[in-house]
């Protein structure tokens, strides 16, 4: 059994696949990877199903070895990524040998780096998914972010080594992640033309306090109408939920199920992975669009990940 | 989108992959029901291309795959799923007990919802213990069950700050609902007592201790005989 060893965790690691979807009923949010793309793309390099489990680092990546080697390659933000002390290309298959280290540093980039590995991380499935849900501390490896000393299982070698990138035009386009798209949210209406023109109008700022449960906003308050009452009802991945105090929340994947405040807006599906790259201080602004036009840019979307011309051999 | 009433019933786009459907505009046991008996159609015959629901007090919302499915074309399948909706039948909801200490540290505020409402602690102790309630929902995080319908001379605001962390097991109030928290969590509800139930448990076939439309009772029982329930 070929293993990682976590030599340093970085500053939140966790184990996570495409996530764990239709457990609403039971309170269970889907969880998986912050920037999905990032992690199909990186599982693909590696000749993975895209829905394998891989590493999802935070700001700050850790260091690892790999005492029977493993072919790996890293994906989505720029973390300065060194083997044995020599400098990693991002979004490129890699064949390293027993005994390397694989040293990452803080972000140049995004928020989160993810580390794709030959075979999948090994570990016992929670209701499907390989996905850590930190907050319940179920699913991912012990249901908690890396430590220091971890050893971790790789799945079975199918495949012998193919030297393989991501074109870097795409790497590009979908690293973009200053403007969100929206679809007005269920509640759009409760919040008067002005607090309108204000969220579609300011910069936002990415709160330190952000996670992969919600990622809070700082700046113009937006205010709703008083007179109508909330009930608590299911809520979507990336809803733009806004508290009485004004400074709206963006529901991410490990969001609660359901929630008791209006929802102005919801990000769209094709702009969802950006959502994951947003680190605290990072402005950003939102855009509405139509349904329609949300639907086409994520066939779009998914055209242009499914092209064969997207990955360079 | 544009949200259209008809029977009571709504549908509202939520995002460009999910779509809520509302019975009537309040938490009524007849709105209950009928959330339960859509739920429940969907489960026996699922839609293709529909990944996920969630039940809430008045509302189910519909997580969808948008290359396979739209709003209007799920809108229309759910209208044919309502009109049948009547021919369901809904399994009875089981009877579950919480056995749950109250006040001193396993609930906090107990004394401060007591005499918010003019009550002693007993007196509030003996109201929670009153009422048989139903799970409306799941939600939240994994197992969080709401509770309803909490005594209006109980029905108490959120704490005004949340709490950082919630023990698991704690039994709170907010409004007319009361539930227990499944994790340590961060929480805004008062909290008034302690189970050792647990009630999410990843190991066992039927994960969450709670399900849509069971009965429920809280039990009163003492410091000891939760020291005794939590080892056993």
């Amino acid at each position: 059994m070929r293993t990682i060893r976590v030599q340093s965790p970085g500053l939140s690691t966790t184990v996570q696949d495409l996530g764990r979807e239709g457990f609403g009923p039971i309170g269970v949010s889907p969880s998986g990877a912050a920037d999905p793309i990032a992690l199909r793309l990186g599982n693909r390099l590696v000749l993975n199903a895209e829905n394998a489990a891989g590493l999802e680092m935070t700001l700050v990546g850790g260091t690892f070895s790999f005492p029977e080697g493993a072919v790996l390659a890293l994906t989505g933000s720029d973390f300065g990524a060194t083997l044995d002390g020599s400098s990693l290309d991002m979004w490129t298959a890699v064949d390293v040998q027993l005994g390397q280290t694989l040293r990452l540093g803080p972000t140049r980039s995004g928020a989160r780096c993810y580390l794709c590995i030959h075979g999948g991380i090994a570990v016992p499935p929670f209701l499907g998914s390989a996905s850590t849900q930190v907050l319940s501390g179920l699913g991912g490896f012990e249901g908690r972010s890396l430590r220091k000393g971890d050893v971790l299982k790789i799945g079975p070698k199918t495949q012998s080594f193919r030297a393989r990138a991501i074109a870097p035009q795409v790497s590009k386009q979908l690293s973009r992640r200053e403007n969100l798209r929206v679809t007005p949210g269920p509640q759009a209406d409760w919040f008067p033309e002005s607090s309108l023109r204000i969220f579609y109008g300011e910069n936002y700022r990415i709160s330190e306090q952000s996670n992969r449960m919600g990622v809070r906003l700082e700046g113009a308050a937006i205010s709703q109408d008083h007179d109508k009452r909330m009930i608590t009802e299911g809520v979507s991945l990336g809803a733009v939920q806004v508290p009485p105090q004004g400074a709206p929340i963006i529901l991410f994947v490990e969001q609660q199920t359901t929630g008791g405040y209006p929802k102005v807006a919801n990000v769209i599906s094709a702009d969802l992975h950006r959502i994951g790259q947003l680190r605290p201080r990072d402005e950003i602004r939102f855009s509405e669009v139509t349904i329609e036009t949300a639907r086409s840019l994520l066939i779009e979307q998914e055209q242009l990940l499914s092209s064969k011309e997207i990955i360079v051999e | 989108m544009s949200a259209e009433i008809s029977d009571g019933v709504r549908f509202q786009a939520a995002s460009d992959q999910s779509l809520l459907v509302y019975f009537g505009e309040q938490i009524t046991l007849e709105s209950h029901y009928r959330v339960r008996d859509l739920a429940q159609l969907l489960k026996l015959e699922p839609i293709s291309g529909v990944r996920n629901l969630q039940p809430a007090y008045h509302s189910l919302l519909l997580n969808f795959d948008i290359t396979k499915l739209t709003h209007i074309k799920l809108e229309r399948i759910l209208r044919g799923y309502l009109h049948r909706v009547s021919i369901s039948t809904l399994e009875p909801g089981r009877m579950k007990q919480i056995p749950t200490c109250y006040g001193g540290e396993f609930g906090p505020d107990l004394d401060e919802v007591a005499r918010l409402h003019g009550l002693t602690p007993a007196q509030a102790i003996e109201l929670h213990a009153s009422v048989t309630y139903i799970v409306f929902f799941l939600g939240f995080v994994p197992g969080f069950a709401y509770l309803g319908k909490l005594p209006d001379a109980l029905a108490t605001p959120r704490l005004a700050t949340p709490r950082r962390s919630t023990p698991a097991g704690s039994v709170g109030i907010a409004e007319n609902q009361t539930g227990v928290y499944p994790f340590s969590t961060p929480g805004g509800w008062r909290l008034i007592g302690r189970t050792a139930v647990k009630m999410f448990r990843p190991d066992r076939p039927e994960m969450s201790f709670l399900a849509i439309g069971d009965q429920v009772r809280f039990t009163p029982i003492s410091a000891s005989q939760f020291v005794v329930l939590e080892n056993a």
